[in-house]
């Protein structure tokens, strides 16, 4: 029996021939991923609860400081001090202020055919380069951290063939939103989401992030996209090579298929306060908004903030209404201010921020308050995430949350 | 994990996500206890204080889903909570409960029969019973049943390694 892409790399880590879903297996990690949202927990496990530990490989190990930079509280200051100290102390990959973490992850580190944790949810954005990243929490992470290994339950996977072209206008983010709403906020839960087709080869590595990150909101334990030319020229221009390069077999055995045509995409918005609360942004037309935020490890790349830039250009944002522009990293933000996409933002009126989580998460600066309602390209809508436990958060693209921020209530960007 | 438990019942619905089981804004709170007044708190702020140690939760499908924070199941631990019983749970969730020693339980058919308030006897890997009904429940893999017992991973680990 043929394997799936998921079966084929968790075998590989875990030295054996083949493994099928359902399996339980003892993987060796390539990579060990964490942010400041969880790492002080793992150092204080770490140094109290542990006799004698000692890290397997630090070499594998990316710590990360980027959903509360800089700091706004002496508590997250001291949180961020532990994990600066400890991270120097043992000679760990630390980042700071450069960016959200799966973007510094995409930028330097995932390669194909690797098995990643991320001590965070949207792990599973490294399908985008054909790695099988996967969120954990800290304690399994802690495990992981001191063990090299860890346990996983090899998931079935969800098959997903694209075909034709997103439609002008039209963006991954609403296809991802489209799926979402399909399969519902636990349709792949435990599965793995994996696409194929001659449709992603027309999508940018941007594209496919926003689209393997989105899918833990249906459930995902990961997602997984072919690594096809598109995927080697990203990494060849980030100087990397592939681990290993997998596809499923053409006898594998998927839990479902579905065929989509991505021409037949249209804008969507989800809805508070589900991911799965989606409908075509059309009947959203006119709800008011107060803030709107482009940004995060979903939708701030340089091509997001190039289609906000576009859409905004020679515009105004709305009276009373904040427009935050967040690049996902240091280098989409210089390469920003290169093009000249900054000035066009902030002659607009937006506000400009460092790279960092920012609104997507509700505890950087830029929270919203009661009764107010938030346009984002964040990744979730759940009640009170973003601030306020009485507020309101709609999910959409880039291009719709910018002529949102424009208009003052969400409308499309063929509107302003 | 063969211990008999009768608890009382909190009802709560479909996809509790962890934004709702610990809001963000408290996650940089000094330790788990400081955060059990805020557990549930956009949902039912009055929810946390009426806990009593060794109640239990019963919900509808994909509880927890949402973010990694292992905060959302060490906050439902600290309120005492002696299982949570759900149609069905997101996965990293379900990691982060067992490794903290969170018993939680899968059944279909309780969510939409039970009252708040009312009791339930809990024989976890066997049954649960309601109001004169019973309703028989899964064990989980020896793997993770050791952890479980255990009180969480790292307890396990210690445990492993002869430290406890």
């Amino acid at each position: 029996m043929g394997m799936t892409m998921a079966e084929k790399i968790i075998a590989a880590a875990a030295g054996v021939v083949s493994t099928k879903a359902g399996d339980i297996e003892t993987v060796t990690l390539d990579r060990l991923m964490s942010n400041d949202g969880t790492t002080h927990l793992t150092i204080d496990m770490y140094n109290n609860k542990l006799k004698h530990p000692r890290i397997a490989d630090t070499k594998k190990l990316v710590w990360i400081v980027d959903h509360n930079v800089p700091a706004d509280s002496p508590k997250t200051a001291a949180s961020q001090k532990k994990m600066r100290d400890f991270a120097r102390e043992h000679g760990i990959d630390f980042y700071e202020g450069q960016g959200v973490c799966h973007q510094i992850m995409m930028e330097n580190y995932v390669r194909p055919g690797e098995l990643i944790f991320g001590a965070d949810s949207h792990t599973c954005a490294y399908g985008a380069l054909g790695a099988f990243g996967t969120g954990v929490g800290c304690t399994d992470y802690l495990y992981a951290m001191v063990t090299g290994t860890s346990w996983l339950l090899v998931p079935e996977t969800i098959r997903f063939n694209l075909r034709g072209k997103l439609p002008k206008g039209v963006y991954a983010r609403d296809l991802i939103l489209t799926i979402i709403g399909k399969i519902s906020a636990n349709g792949a839960n435990y599965k793995a989401m994996e696409f194929a087709g001659e449709g992603l080869h027309s999508l940018s590595i941007a594209d496919r992030i926003s689209i393997c990150n989105l899918c833990v909101e249906a459930g995902a334990k990961t997602a997984l996209m072919e690594v096809d030319e598109v995927a080697m020229d990203y990494l060849k221009e980030h100087g990397r090579e592939p681990k290993a390069c997998y596809q499923s077999d053409e006898d594998a055995v998927f839990a479902e298929t579905y065929d989509i045509d991505l021409s037949t995409i249209v804008p969507i918005v989800a809805k508070p306060h589900f991911v799965d609360n989606v409908v075509p942004a059309t009947e959203s037309y006119g709800v008011k908004i107060d803030e709107a935020f482009l940004g995060s490890c979903n939708n701030g790349r340089i091509e997001d903030l190039r289609v906000g830039a576009a859409v905004i250009k020679g515009k105004k944002v709305a009276p009373k209404v904040r427009f935050l522009v967040v690049p996902a990293s240091r280098a989409v933000y210089n390469q920003a201010l290169k093009e000249g996409l900054l000035d066009i933002f902030m002659e607009a009126g937006a506000i400009v921020m460092n790279p960092n989580c920012s609104v997507c998460w509700g505890a950087c600066q830029g929270v919203i308050g009661e009764g107010e309602t938030l346009i984002s390209t964040g990744t979730r809508n759940f009640k009170g995430r973003a601030g306020h436990k009485e507020s309101f958060i709609y999910l959409a693209s880039a291009a719709t949350v910018t002529a949102s921020a424009i208009a003052g209530q969400i409308t499309t960007a063929d509107r302003v | 994990m063969s211990n008999t438990f009768t608890a009382k019942i909190w009802v709560l619905g479909d996809d509790i996500d962890t934004d709702i089981i610990l809001p963000t804004e408290y996650l940089a709170l000094k330790s788990v206890e400081d955060m059990k007044p805020y557990a549930f708190s956009p949902l039912r702020p009055e929810l946390a204080g009426l806990i009593q140690p060794g109640d239990m939760i019963v919900a509808g499908k994909n509880f927890g889903c949402g973010s990694s924070r292992e905060q959302a199941p060490e906050v439902v631990k600290a309120l005492g909570i002696s299982c949570i019983v759900a149609k069905s749970y997101a996965r990293i969730f379900f990691r982060n409960a067992i490794n903290n020693g969170l018993l939680l339980i899968e059944n279909q058919e309780l969510r939409d029969v039970v009252t708040e308030g009312e009791l339930a006897k809990v024989t976890p890997g066997e049954k649960i019973e309601y109001m004169g009904k019973t309703y028989e429940i899964a064990n989980l893999p020896d793997n993770l049943m050791e952890i479980l017992n255990a009180g969480g991973l790292v307890k396990a680990m210690r445990k492993r390694n002869g430290l406890d």
